[in-house]
Order: C-alpha cells, then structure tokens, then sequence
C-alpha cells in the first residue's frame, strides 16, 4: 500500500532541512552531497542558473551581488522594515519598487519576491526527498517561528504553494521541538522552548500531557537572532579597517562577505576556545587580523542576548508562571551553543538547560512528527496532538485611531470572534475593516494585517444594516474573514488587501512560472546528472582497460564493451535523456564481468605480499551512488 | 424525540428541536458525533455551557472542564481531518475554534459569570474590558458610571492623578503624593479581592437555585435578584480595576 508521503520542512533563515519519520523515528533528509543541512542561499551563478545551498554560499563569497542569504528576514515585511537589513545585505532590491509594494531583490538580471527566493530552497528540500524516495512529494508540514504575524506566515504558505507543495499545516516552531522532545522523553509536565535561530527568537511555554502538547504562552522577535550578532561583529570589524587604515569598505560586497564569513567561524570556534583570530584580506591584498577573546565577544554580543530577557519575562506572566515552575527547559537554534547564552538560560529558568538533541535537526525531525500525525499517525505518534496559540492579538481599528481587541494573545487556535458593524451613511453599499496584530493601544503602533473591504450591502439607511463578521484563526495562525448582513441574509462579498503580501492572482501566475522553469529545471538537471554517470562509468572503462582484467576478456566481449562504449560517447554531450539512459545501462550491463574481474585483481594485487593490517581497500572500482536516479512519472 | 436521553461520554444528544439523521449513516445526530459511526457532525448554534454538556451553573471543576477539553480536542482538532473531506475539514475546523472559545470562557471564573450573565440577558457591563473594546469597535463613548459607595473616593483620587500627572509633566516628583497613591492602590487592590470573595458567595447561591429550577421549582424570580447582585459586583470590580490600572500609569509609566 503506498501511501502519500508527507515531509517535515524546516525553512530556516541559515539552513534548511526535510525529514520524515520512518516506523518510529523521525529522520532528516541528506542532500546530494551527503550533508543533512541545506543553507538558505541562493544565488544566479555566471550561466544564469538558480543554485541553492553549499553552491550558493560559494558564489556568495566570489559574487555576493549575485545571491541572496537569510530571505527569511524579508518575509512578510515592506522596505521600511528592512533598512537596517539593507545595509549589510549585499543584493539590491528592484529599482522600480513602489512603496507598499512586496519586496523585490534583484538576482542577475530577474527579479524575486522573497516567497519565491523560499521557493527556490523548498524545491530543492523537495527534490532531495524525491530523490531519497524515489517517488514525488507533493505534501509538507513547514514550520515558521511562532512569533511569526500573519504576513509572514501567509509568506511561507505562497513560497510552498509556488514550490508545488501543498503545506498541509505551517507548525510553530518551538512547539515542532518540543514534539521530537516529547517523543524522545514520553514525559508529561511544564517545559520551556528556548529557540535563538539565525534570525528569529521564540520562547514558548508548553503543558504536555499524555502526548497533549498544549502551548501556554509563547513570545519572541522575528528580529533577533545569530545574524545580529554577526552584523554587530562585522561592524566593528568594518570600523576598525576604516580607523586603522582609513578604507571604508562598507560598499564593497566582496570584503564585506569575506568579513562576514570569517566573523561567522570565528563566533563558532568561540564557543570551544578562549581565543580566536580573525584573518581577512582586503582589496589590494592588505591583511587586516585581530584577536578576540570570548570575553570581548560576550561584551559585544551581550546586547543582543539581553534582547531575549523581556519576552521570556512576558511569556512566564503571561503563562502565570514562576519560573522554578518550569521543569525542564529545551535549546534550539544554531544560536544556542554559545556558552553565554546557555549561562543566560540557566539564570532565567534556575535550572540547566536540555541541549542533547541536535538544535540544528530538533525543529526538522520535530515538523516530521506533525506530518506523521496529519498522514494518519503511526503507533508511536497515535496518542499525540498539537494544540499551539496564536502569538499576538488581533484588533480592528475603530473611531480615533484606536485598537479594540477581538481575539487576545494566546488563545488556542483556531480561535474566533464576531463581531456587529453598520453602516454611516443611507444606502451606504461597503464597509472597510482594518485589521491588525499587536499589542498597543493605538492602529499606529500595531502591525496592519490588511484591509477587508465588505461589498454588497443592500441599500438601507444609515445604522439599519447589521453586518456579522466572523474573523476566524485557523490552526496555522492565519486570519480568515466572512461576513452577512443579518437582515436580508446576504453574505458579503470580501476582498483583502493584505498589506504586506501577495494576492492569490499573483501567487497563480508565480506558480505558472515556477512551474514552466521546474519543468526545466528538471530536465536539465536529469540531462546534467546523467552526463555525470556517463563520465564516471567512462573513467572507470578506461581504468579497466590498463588492467589485467581487460586481457581477460574474450575478444567478443571487448568488441561488444567498445560498441556500447561508442553508443554512449555518441549521445551523451547532447540533450536526449532516454538516449542517455540506455545507453549508460546497456554499458553498465554489458561490463558486469569486466567489472568483476577488476574487483578480484585489485583484491589479489592488494593482498600480495602484505599482511592481512598492511592490506589498504582504499582505490577499489567507485562505489554506486548511494541515492539511485529517481525513477518517476511524470504526472503533472 | 431526543429530550431526555442520558449523556454518555462525549456522544452527548441536546434538547434541541431537530434531531436531524447523521449525515454519513443515518442514525441519531449528536451534538458532535454520530453516537452510531462516528463522523463529525455540522456546527449547532450552542451555547459554551451545552457544548461541554454543563449545566448552567458558576462553580465548575476546572479538572473535570480540562480533561473534557482534552478529550474533544483529540477528536475535533483539524489536525486529525487532514485527509478527509473538504465539508469535514470545515466543520472540523468551526467547531475546534467554538470548543477553544467555550473553554477559554468557561475556565476563568470571571469571564465564566460574565458568560453566563449575557446569557440571562443581561446588557454587558459599561466598565467591562469587552465593553471598552466594544465601544471603540462601533465608536461610541463609553458610559462611565461610579459605584455611589465609591465616589468620595474616586473624587478624591482623580484629584490625586490629576496633580500626579502634571507634575510628571513639568518633571516634579512629589514623593509624598506618590506614598499616598501607592497606598489607595494597595486599599484598592484589597477591595478588588474581596469582592471577588464575595462573588463566589453568590456563585453558591446561583447554582443551588438552578438545581431547584432543575427539579421543577420556579425560582426565576430569586435568580434575578441574585443575577442582578452579580452584575453590580462584576461593575465595582471593573471599575476599580480600571482606577488600579491609571494609577499604575502614572506611578510606573
């Protein structure tokens, strides 16, 4: 019985993943290379290709306006969030933004909204689970910071649905780790979620109980993570060449990103050693090093996790918490292996901090688990439900500029409300709601979610209509509106306008596009990899041919290796993948025996003479790839 | 048909007028589940009382109200409808956001009473946090109305913030006025807490009258008493909160 896989995706702001739970345990996903974890770079390299992950970060360094690092942070968000951002960043947006319009970055010679730069990256966590399975993968769970607004959320949905993924639940992330926590510990009782990502931080407060894992409280900054600390670093860094050797390098992308990238391994060696120096070359080949002790770096870092305090404060009140109530409490986030965080952890909660799972896979294997539940659940995960809230509130703007709340703070979702408007003026025939996310009193302070405008109002006087509108929270955190007149029963026609996203029309067309350059895409990449296998298999041909396993083929057999041979040679520059195929399985199969007269000579050569330690199995025939050619119908 | 049948578990049948087949096997409709098969049923109209299959009464136990809530999430939650239908996953979704709602209201003793006072019929208090959002949401002012036993003292201490806000204003602090709000706040605070005591005192009071109305007394007449001595409570206590809370403003702001 094959049923229809779904994966757990961790789109994060530095590294990404996709895994799966197989029986009773979740696993992560390798890619090609073999590496668990997938950066979320991308970048256009010189043929004007898309390439994401270890590849991006490469052309990051040698073309940095050229490629696009931590996309996470422009999700959801308009140019006057990203100022700061935009200084360090080294890609460009479009030159012909309009203010209120979604972000567009430059990317050589196109332009991307950042849901399909997370497109890029999600197509890729896809093609690794394809490749793995060898069948298609069409569902996923996505986790998002739980801190995300609706915007952001909404951001992530559009960049699956323009991977060709169905998003069958977005999952908070804190409350995915506390799953692959639970699922290791089977223990009910109140834990704490301490996630410090690249970009974003969260802090969640769960009950868990008999396989219940009910959020409490839950808050954070989707503007706080290991990249302000880097930011903070390379600053620093970029005043002191300008002091010492009065370069101001601050437009130079490639310094800058030379900069970056050694802030970055120097901030990790940090955490194991008590000293570091930084090394960078600069333009003109002039050295700039200096030495950093973990002390300098905590004092200069130490802002930025002081910025973690007050949401904790506010997340234990708001859970009517103490913090000794806490027993047990799990890090996540790249973030968290510095030891000063884990000090500041510690004080917090009066209690030593969980860091035994990999806080770079929690989050993954953690949104596995969720897709589990949702494919059907399996035993290990039968007895287990997510119940998370939503992590701001939600208002209308009325009279004055004012915010009256309808759904509060870390209310379970989905959550709903409803609420009664009317109309100012005779026959008046729309309503225009505002509505917002947060916490302040005035429309001003708060984060608008978008404009609702309700049409379709019989013609009445003035406060006669009695307009029910239903504002509904779904299990994703996403805001959904519906509206009737009551007293002719008509249902309103809504249309949003959201204001910091796509509208469904061009989600559409992105998908259309993605779609066309995914067939593409692929194609390509079938015609590359099998160009791939054909030189290797090549190679080896030519290795067999010097040895003495050649000489003991009869003289047919060679004939028939050679035609095969030049069968292969004739098809494999060009751009026919079923030629390529059969020709590269005919070869394959008509050297079975060369190959098998290969492995015996090189086994007796090795043998001759050496003892049994002395034997070295390293030069044998290239082993098979691991991950067989995914084999599936097109179905599209 | 349906009236008088004994709840079981979470298969609870309500006195309602219609009793409508089970949409996928005919039988019995239940408030949530079809007793006989087990699909979701379509959303009903319930008030949050009937949807946990609670009677109407103000002292519940938050165990019992917790273990319910967990047993019905584990059914309705949108989670387990991922792969049935559209129509399922719908009404999954509309009844798991009313179960969330109903227990949010139905745990905190004070939105509880509230709850149940609307319920009665009663018009929301003019001091109450929903009032104040209500008002802004259709823009109207909101009526502010003080206890008559309050208003020496509210006079009072308005004149006190009055002069507390100015000086903050001019950059003056008066550490003698500050000592003398901090101790109206802590007498207000006192205040506060007692009349919750006393609320819970009627709480009592409620219940037993609608377990005699349960078997067939007419105490309509003592419930309204008592609702209306609940209402008047439920106003001072939100009126001083608010003045707790201005004070707070100008000693912490």
């Amino acid at each position: 019985m094959s049923e229809e896989r779904v994966v757990g995706i961790d789109l994060g702001t530095t590294n990404s993943l996709v895994a799966y739970m197989q029986g009773d345990e979740p696993l992560v996903i390798p890619g090609e290379d073999g590496s668990n974890l997938v950066p979320s770079v991308v970048a256009i390299d010189p043929q004007g290709q898309i390439v994401v992950g270890n590849l991006a970060r490469t052309l990051l360094i040698e073309t940095p306006e050229r490629a696009v690092y931590s996309v996470k942070r422009l999700m959801g968000r308009g140019v006057e969030d990203i100022q700061d951002e935009l200084k360090l960043f080294p890609f460009r947006l479009a030159e012909d933004l309009q203010p209120g319009e979604v972000l567009r970055i430059k990317l050589g010679d196109k332009d991307f909204t950042p849901p399909e730069i997370s497109a890029f990256i999600l197509r890729q966590l896809r093609r690794n689970a394809e490749r793995y399975f060898g069948a298609p993968v069409r569902k996923a769970v996505i986790t998002v910071p739980a801190y995300f607004n609706d915007a952001q959320r909404q951001a992530t949905k559009d960049a699956g649905r323009i991977a060709g993924l169905e998003v069958l639940r977005l999952v908070n992330e804190p409350t995915a780790a506390s799953l692959a926590y639970g699922l290791d510990k089977k223990k009910n009782g109140i834990i704490a979620v301490y996630d410090l990502g690249g970009g974003t931080f969260d802090i969640s407060i769960l009950k868990l109980h008999d396989g219940i894992f009910e959020v409490i409280a839950t808050n954070g900054d989707t503007h706080l993570g290991g990249d302000d600390i880097d930011n903070r670093l390379i600053t620093i860094a970029l005043d002191d060449i300008q002091g010492d050797l009065g370069m101001d390098l601050r437009r130079h992308a490639e310094t800058v990103q030379a900069i970056r990238k050694a802030v970055i391994e120097a901030k990790i060696r940090l955490s194991s050693e008590p000293e570091v120096s930084l090394d960078v070359t600069l333009p003109g080949g002039k050295p700039y090093q200096r030495t950093i002790s973990r002390e300098k770096f905590i004092e200069l870092a130490e802002p930025i996790f002081q910025r973690t305090v007050a949401p904790c404060r506010q997340a234990l009140k708001d859970a009517g918490l103490r913090p000794e109530q806490i027993e047990e409490v799990v890090l996540v986030g790249g973030s968290t292996r510095i030891p000063r965080v884990r000090q500041l952890v510690e004080e917090l909660f009066l209690r030593v901090p969980h860091s035994e799972l990999n806080p770079d896979e929690v989050v993954a294997l953690g949104a596995a688990v969720q897709a589990n539940i949702l494919a059907g659940g399996s035993q290990a995960t039968q007895e287990m439900l997510l119940l998370d809230v939503t992590p701001l509130s939600l208002g209308i703007e009325a009279l004055g500029g004012v915010v009256a709340r309808i759904i509060h703070r870390n209310s379970t979702i989905p959550a709903s409300a409803t609420e009664h408007f009317t109309t100012g003026v005779d026959g008046q025939a729309n309503v225009a709601i505002h509505v917002l996310q947060g916490e302040r009193e005035l429309a001003a302070d708060c984060r608008s979610l978008a404009r609702f405008d309700l049409k379709g109002i019989p013609p009445m006087p003035a406060g006669l209509p009695r307009i029910e509108v239903k504002f509904l929270i779904d299990a994703n955190g996403i805001l959904h509106v519906s509206a009737r007149e009551q007293r002719s029963g008509k249902e309103a026609e809504i249309e949003v306008q959201p204001s910091y996203g796509l509208t469904d029309d061009q989600v559409e067309s992105m998908i259309l596009d993605s779609f066309d350059n995914a067939e593409e895409d692929f194609r390509r990449r079938q015609v590359i990899e099998a160009r791939n296998e054909a030189n290797t298999i090549l190679a080896a041909l030519a290795k067999g041919r010097s040895g003495p396993g050649w000489q003991q083929l009869t003289s047919d057999e060679r004939k028939q290796v050679e035609k095969l041979e030049k069968g292969l040679r004739a098809v494999m520059d060009g751009d026919d993948y079923a030629a390529m195929r059969k020709a590269i399985d005919a070869l394959n199969q008509g050297t079975t025996n060369l190959a098998e007269l290969m492995m015996d000579a090189a086994v007796s050569s090795a043998l001759k003479g050496k003892t049994f330690e002395q034997v070295d199995v390293g030069e044998g025939p290239s082993a098979p790839h691991p991950f067989a050619p995914a084999e599936f119908k097109t179905e599209r | 048909m349906a009236a008088s049948q004994k709840p079981s578990g979470t298969s609870i049948i309500l006195n309602h007028e219609e009793s409508s087949a089970c949409w996928s096997c005919g039988s019995m409709r239940a408030a949530h589940f079809c007793n006989a098969c087990g699909k979701v049923q379509p959303p009903l109209p319930a008030d949050y009382f009937s949807f946990f299959g609670l009677p109407r009464k103000l002292n519940l136990d938050p165990a019992v109200l917790e273990r319910e809530f967990y047993q019905l999430s584990r059914k309705l939650h949108p989670d387990l409808f991922a792969r049935s239908s559209a129509e399922e996953q719908g009404w999954s979704l509309q009844k798991s956001s009313q179960l969330n709602d109903a227990y949010r209201t139905l745990k905190d003793p004070i939105t509880r009473t509230e709850y149940l006072l609307k319920l009665e019929g009663v018009q929301l208090e003019e001091q109450s946090k929903t009032a104040t959002d209500q008002a802004r949401a259709s823009g109207q002012v909101k009526k502010q109305v003080v206890p008559p036993e309050l208003l020496e003292e509210v006079f009072e201490l308005n004149m006190q913030l009055e002069e507390a806000r100015m000086n903050k204003k001019a950059g003056d602090v008066d550490q003698d006025l500050a000592r003398q709000l901090a101790q109206t706040r802590q007498h207000l605070e006192e205040k506060f807490d007692a009349l919750f005591q006393e609320l819970q005192g009627y709480w009592a009071e409620w219940d037993t009258l609608i377990t005699r109305a349960e078997s067939g007394q007419d105490t309509s007449g003592e419930r309204r008493k008592v609702r209306d001595t609940m209402v008047g409570l439920l106003n001072r206590r939100s009126y001083i909160r608010n003045l707790v809370r201005d004070v707070n403003e100008v000693l912490e702001g």
